[in-house]
């Protein structure tokens, strides 16, 4: 036996810690290409996790565009009896700015208001003839922009209080079919983030499940195998990390294909069928932000997905591989 | 080497496998461990590779205390010992080269280095030009020398073997005590678990023997006659 000190010795000199790391990534890419039809189950739950999540993000933020675009042609006019002076005026403008929830005050005088209306009903020439041969009958008004539709109890409660009242000609227009627009784009909105949460974590919880099995089933498959290299001394990482790469490999593949997947959903589908909007969902936005973030979306992805499959994997290998000794 | 001071292992509570074993090994000692099926030799080799704890007792091999050995440092335990097994656990989805290497890659060696050692082995062990067999086209004596080859290509200071005979003919099981011995030769201490007692009678090393959990005899060169053999075979 010519074995010479120095090159038996146990412990290896040099690079070795790459070495092993190496070793890992490879056997997880073996081990991979071996249980691809297990791969393949779970890479496909993984998909639709990922798209569900990529999916409620893109449609929320659509939808949120939708509001907002929507938000900002709200108004509330305030009519104006024509004996209210520019010195008053200007006082009841700056009690109207001090609310919380205003976010403009637009004043529209008696002329403009008449021009509004001619450009309105251009079409309509006898309505235009009757008005054009009395004196101009339209008020002036101030056109109140709120921050947030929803909450304008505070601005009503101005508007109606005795002084304004008072000032006022007309009763107040709060556009409102606008409003009824706005909250029905609203609580879609609700109804698509609480069902995408929802999906998500349903889905979340049974991709993980899923990832679970087909690992408890490779250990299974090879518990023999590990068994042996524990007798051999090799490290928890160095029996672990194979299937932690695995699973991150899932991550990876299943990232990919769910960014993939929506791309089709929104770019393809809004250039190649020429349609703006789906329904509620304005398509166009919806594809232009995709694009926007595709680097942003295609790492939050590739982490959801690699965080997926690591955790899971870790957490079924800490159950089925027990790397502590009994007592 | 190998020191253990009434080492006592119970299994549930109340099935005593090992009840109060003292023994001391001298570093390239060669040591028979012999008896019954179920009387506790696999056990006590278990505790040896920390598969299993101790209930009491103190076990201390190559100086390293197995009360305060970490669950962590186990693998370190592990690769300074070599162990082989009756059923041999060759990794099956590997040829010969690649069982013998995957030792080394636990540890970390370089590919260089493996390239270069591990065809040494496998010459010590006779397997010469098999590098590229698989496990399962091996007869069962060239299987047992692979998993010797893994063993001790660490070279590790003590050899443990499980009843490495236990499913090979005569030839062969004679081939591989050879082996153990020339192991032994170049300094390794070997603890040789066995059933046969022809092997004890021709190798005249020390022997042990357990019953019933306790240590029954502990005799240097023994030899078994023809009739108490059979008994204990």
């Amino acid at each position: 036996m010519a074995k010479r000190r120095g090159v038996l010795v146990a412990k290896a000199p040099g690079n070795h810690f790459l070495i092993t790391q190496w070793r890992i990534v490879k056997t997880g890419l073996q081990n991979f290409a071996r249980n691809l039809t297990l791969a393949i189950a779970a890479i496909a739950v993984m998909v639709i996790t990922l798209t569900i999540i990529l999916f409620s993000l893109i449609t929320s933020a659509t939808f949120n565009n939708t509001v907002q675009q929507i938000t900002d042609k709200i108004d509330i006019s305030v009519y104006l009896k024509d004996d209210v002076g520019a010195q008053k005026r200007e006082e009841v403008i700056d009690q109207f700015k001090a609310l919380e929830n205003v976010k403009s005050v637009e004043f529209v005088s008696k002329d403009q208001a008449l021009e509004d209306y001619k450009k309105a009903n251009q079409d309509k020439p006898d309505l235009l003839a009757a008005i054009s041969q009395t004196d101009n009958p339209l008020p002036a008004s101030l056109r109140v922009k709120p921050k947030d539709p929803n909450k304008i109890e505070e601005i009503r409660t101005f508007i109606e209080s005795p002084d304004i009242k008072a000032l006022q000609s007309d009763a107040t227009s709060y556009s409102g079919e606008r409003k009824d627009a706005i909250d029905n784009i609203t609580s879609a909105t609700r109804f698509f983030q609480t069902a995408g949460l929802v999906g998500v974590a349903v889905f979340a919880i049974v991709s993980m499940l899923i990832i679970f099995n087909t690992i408890r089933m490779a250990i299974f498959n090879r518990r023999d195998e590990l068994q042996i290299m524990r007798l051999l001394g090799a490290s928890t990482w160095f029996i672990r990390g194979p299937f932690v790469v695995e699973t991150v490999v899932y991550g990876v593949i299943a990232s990919i294909l769910s960014v993939t997947i929506c791309h089709f959903l929104f770019v393809v589908s809004s250039s190649t069928l020429g349609a703006s909007s789906f329904g509620l969902l304005d398509i166009n936005f919806a594809s232009k932000y995709f694009s926007d973030n595709f680097l942003l979306i295609l790492t939050g992805q590739l982490v959801i997905g690699i965080l997926i499959g690591a955790v899971s994997s870790v957490i079924a290998t800490q159950r089925y591989l027990k790397f502590k000794t009994p007592k | 080497m190998i020191l253990l001071d009434r080492v006592t292992k119970v299994y549930n509570r109340s099935n005593t496998a090992l009840d109060r074993i003292s023994l001391h090994v001298e570093p390239k000692e060669f040591v028979i461990i012999i008896g019954k099926s179920g009387a506790g030799k696999s056990t006590l080799l278990k505790l040896l590779t920390r598969e299993e704890r101790q209930t009491s007792g103190k076990i201390v091999i190559g100086g390293i205390d197995y009360d305060k050995l970490k669950d962590k440092d186990i693998p370190l335990l592990r690769r300074k010992i070599g162990v082989v097994f009756q059923d041999f656990k060759l990794l099956p989805n590997r040829n010969v080269f690649e069982n013998v290497a995957f030792a080394l890659e636990i540890v970390g060696f370089g590919n260089k280095e493996i390239e270069h050692t591990v065809p040494r082995v496998l010459d010590i062990v006779g397997l010469k030009g098999k590098e590229k067999r698989m496990p399962q086209e091996l007869s069962g004596g060239e299987r047992q020398r692979v998993a010797i080859a893994r063993a001790i290509v660490r070279q590790p200071k003590i050899l443990i073997a499980d009843e490495p005979t236990g499913n090979l003919d005569p030839k062969h099981a004679w081939d591989i005590i050879k082996i153990l011995e020339k192991i032994n030769h170049y300094g390794t201490t070997v603890l040789l678990t066995t059933h046969n007692i022809e092997i004890v009678n021709k190798l005249k090393r020390r022997v042990v023997t357990i019953d019933d959990g306790r240590i029954a005899s502990d005799r240097a060169n023994a030899d078994y006659g023809q009739t108490q053999g059979g008994a204990r075979g």
